[in-house]
């Protein structure tokens, strides 16, 4: 235990308190809650639909590509459909899901709070996220975009007949519920820290929201005003970004560009901070290098705001821009890389177990390791220009987002779960449907590494003239549909947990750590009492807990030969 | 200072669930403030961004345009908006010593500032509006525009003119926003809401926001006004 409380002498014990999930079951007792953690579930419920709609028009871009001519749809329907999978899956489901799901639900347990520093901001932000979710969708339904999610002017902006103004309202709608998270996590984790917890004491989790906050409210508000003049743009033709006027189209790409390339670290950075976590818990370690990680989170958060040119090597940027903006892309590589080498050295003579959470972690490291390597290749100027807007670019940036973002949040989902929910969930089919979206996952990606390196350009509806790609496009048409397998087992197990699965205890894993402390599921308040924290963060004791492992392993091997035993005399 | 003067212990029935004292919670609430107000800061700062590229690239035209614009009435302006900041801030003086009428009658002054400033914008807006001196398909230049600046294309005045719109549009819309904010902690000064009366955080919060607004306009003015040549 990482909190003692040494007031627990002169205050009466408490009685215990309903759970955060009993306490009032009315549907205006969640659609009005200021709890930090029943807003989590709210998102958690919403950024899952979205995360599903996402899919499906993946899957559709998916069968129309595995014939040359493209049979399935229309090129503008083609087009639309993946434009709604970038937007749905960027502004709906990677940028909030992991702070607005899991930080939610942790940021102040960890820390110590009992909520979060402004809950109705809290709550402002969810209903914020349904506007915008439900204005994409309402576009989505008259139309569609058929922009790309990058929205590039100036097709965007004087071109398309699309429904692109109600999908960027939407859009920036959004960014302000992302906008009012980041403020709540960085006042709550600089002001509402328990007694004791000093900033060397912060799990790191912490520190890669911090981060992420960080650059959410520096870099959300650009990309909204951007986005509101293109819309404006549209509606007026101010010409800002209009050639007709003198203005300039590739202004627009530097701004969007400016949030968006951080907003990968919006997206990747609290994955990060869970795989921090992860490779501790099931290490049963102090993590190596605590200070190189939580600093790196800070430094991506630096660095990743001076990268964002490496998107325009071939959009009329200048060569000294294109060489200062390549060797910035090569130092944000450091920090990760620092990160990579401090979880492989914190596994390193630990008492690695190899429950669902950890599958996850591993999955998450072998494929971040591909898709960070990959960005290597495309921050050097001459291969990006023959790499720029291929297939190659869309494995790379699935490797990091999907293998990075969607497996470090089911790992964390899967960490937590217990903690949410009360409830175990039957952690072989966990193991499971890790190593089929792991499988699956590589299916998907790994032949478009090849296919872009061939050639094979993004956004294409059609490859007629170079049907010979049409294996490789086979052969990710089969990974996504194993993928797609792979994403839906855990929500059957979940669910059936709810109900079925045999209660956790409040630390089903033996780890460290504030939440670990507190009841499964945690009360309103999350605490009965403020906790003070005295010890340092991660408190292991490597040789005990190798002690206790070794105990665990020779039990379970002498049950196995019992088991043999019988066996062998029942023969 | 002022915090001493919140320190006392009657505060505490003020304090939300999540905080652990008075003075937590008044402090979360001025580094959220702050935190929203670098939000605002880079919400302006893509429109100013797009600013200095296209002064740096039209610089001539651009100097030849901004006399069309009027330098007294936004000097005016100006000094209408410096003097609301300066009501504001005794206002949160007195918020300070809960002296209540003089809050009220601080407000009130700065209520009048904003009003006054949205006047005068009204009047610059609405008499380039019937010049034809506006955004989209139907934008006019050469009739009654000043002299020098007749002779720059019609394109570029309209790019001028629609940063000017949209930037000073985007500051007339927070005024708007401080207005109704500013009007809301009014009333509840006026009603001795305790929220207010006891605990001077919110005023001093509502305080920052209008000293924001004003900081924007002390860069737009220069900028569109007064341009060296």
């Amino acid at each position: 235990m990482s909190a003692v409380d040494i007031r627990t002498e002169e205050a009466p014990r408490h009685a215990p308190q309903p759970s955060y999930l009993q306490n009032g079951h009315t549907i205006k007792s969640w659609l009005l809650t200021g709890d930090h953690k029943r807003i989590a579930i709210l998102y958690l419920i919403s950024t899952g639909f979205f995360f599903f709609l996402g899919s499906i028009a993946a899957g559709a871009i998916r069968w129309q590509l595995t014939s040359p001519r493209g049979e399935l749809m229309t090129l503008e329907v083609y087009n639309k459909m993946f434009s709604a999978h970038g937007v749905i899956m960027v502004f709906m489901f990677l940028v909030p899901t992991i702070p607005a799901v899991l930080g939610n639900f942790l940021v102040p347990i960890m820390i110590g709070a009992r909520d979060l520093a402004f809950p109705r901001l809290n709550l402002a932000s969810w209903y914020m996220y349904m506007v915008g979710g439900v204005l994409i969708l309402v576009a989505m339904a008259m139309g569609g975009v058929d922009t790309g999610w990058t929205f590039y002017t100036p097709y965007s902006s004087i071109y398309s007949s699309s429904q692109v103004s109600l999908t960027l309202v939407g859009a920036f709608i959004v960014g302000f519920s992302s906008i009012f998270t980041g403020l709540n996590f960085i006042v709550t984790i600089h002001k509402m820290r328990a007694p004791g917890m000093t900033w060397d004491r912060l799990p790191l989790y912490i520190w890669s929201h911090y981060a992420t906050s960080i650059i959410i409210i520096l870099a959300t508000p650009v990309v909204a005003i951007t986005l509101l003049c293109v819309v404006l743009e549209r509606a007026f033709r101010i010409g800002i970004f209009s050639p007709e006027l003198g203005g300039d189209p590739v202004l627009f790409q530097h701004l969007f560009w400016f949030y968006s390339h951080p907003a990968v670290y919006i997206m990747v950075l609290p994955g990060m901070g869970i795989i921090s976590e992860l490779m501790s818990a099931f290490s049963r370690k102090p993590v190596f290098g605590y200070k190189f990680i939580a600093g790196s989170s800070l430094a991506i958060a630096a660095i990743g705001f001076l990268v964002w040119g490496h998107h325009m090597f071939v959009s009329s940027q200048s060569m000294y821009q294109g060489l200062v903006f390549s060797l910035l892309s090569f130092v944000v590589a450091v920090p990760s890389a620092i990160k990579v080498f401090n979880w492989t050295a914190t596994m390193w003579k630990g008492s690695v177990r190899l429950q669902t959470p950890m599958i996850y972690a591993l999955c998450f490291m072998g494929l971040f390791v591909v898709g960070g390597l990959t960005g290597l290749y495309l921050s050097t100027l001459a291969t990006d220009v023959h790499l720029t807007a291929t297939y190659f670019v869309v494995a790379h940036f699935h490797y990091v987002m999907v293998g990075g973002t969607i497996l470090a949040y089911l790992g964390g989902l899967h960490f937590w779960w217990p903690k949410m929910t009360g409830r175990m969930y039957p952690d072989s089919w966990g193991k499971l449907s890790a190593i089929i979206i792991f499988v699956g996952f590589n299916l998907t990606f790994f032949p478009q590494f090849i296919l872009g390196f061939l050639g094979m350009p993004r956004r294409y509806a059609t490859y007629a003239l170079a049907p010979q790609f049409q294996f490789y496009h086979i052969l990710s048409t089969a990974g996504a549909t194993v993928l797609g397998i792979g994403f839906l087992i855990p929500l059957f197990y979940l669910s059936w947990s709810l109900k079925h699965g045999p209660k956790a205890g409040k630390n089903p894993w033996g780890a460290k750590g504030l939440e670990w402390t507190v009841d499964s599921p945690p009360i309103t308040t999350n605490f009965y009492e403020t906790p003070i924290v005295d010890r340092p963060v991660y408190d292991y004791d490597p040789e005990e807990e190798e002690r206790q492992f070794q105990i665990e392993l020779d039990a379970e091997r002498e049950m196995r030969e019992k088991l043999a035993a019988t066996r062998g005399g029942q023969d | 200072m002022a915090t001493e003067a919140a320190h006392g212990h009657d505060q505490q029935w003020l304090v939300h669930h999540q905080y652990e004292d008075y003075e937590q919670q008044s402090e979360s609430y001025i580094v959220g403030m702050w935190a929203f107000l670098v939000t605002e800061i880079m919400f302006f700062g893509a429109l100013f961004l797009a600013y200095v590229l296209y002064r740096w690239q039209y610089q001539p035209e651009f100097y030849l345009i901004h006399k069309d614009l009027d330098w007294v009435m936004g000097g005016i302006n100006t000094t209408v908006l410096l003097f609301s900041s300066l009501a504001v801030a005794l206002a949160v003086r007195c918020a300070m010593l809960q002296d209540r009428k003089g809050v009220l009658g601080w407000l009130t002054v700065t209520q009048l500032c904003a009003a006054g400033f949205l006047v005068i914008k009204y009047f610059e807006w609405s008499h380039k509006y019937h010049k034809g001196v506006w955004l989209g398909e139907g934008f006019k230049w050469g009739e009654g525009v000043t002299k020098y600046a007749q002779d720059v294309s019609a394109n570029t005045a309209q790019l001028f003119y629609s940063l000017y719109y949209c930037m000073t549009g985007l500051h007339g819309f927070h005024v708007v926003i401080g207005i109704i904010v500013i009007g809301i902690l009014m009333r509840m000064w006026f009603k001795n809401n305790p929220l207010v009366t006891k605990d001077y955080v919110p005023t001093e919060l509502v305080g920052l926001y209008w000293h924001f607004v004003d900081l924007v306009w002390i860069f737009l003015y220069p900028l569109f006004y007064l341009m060296p040549r």
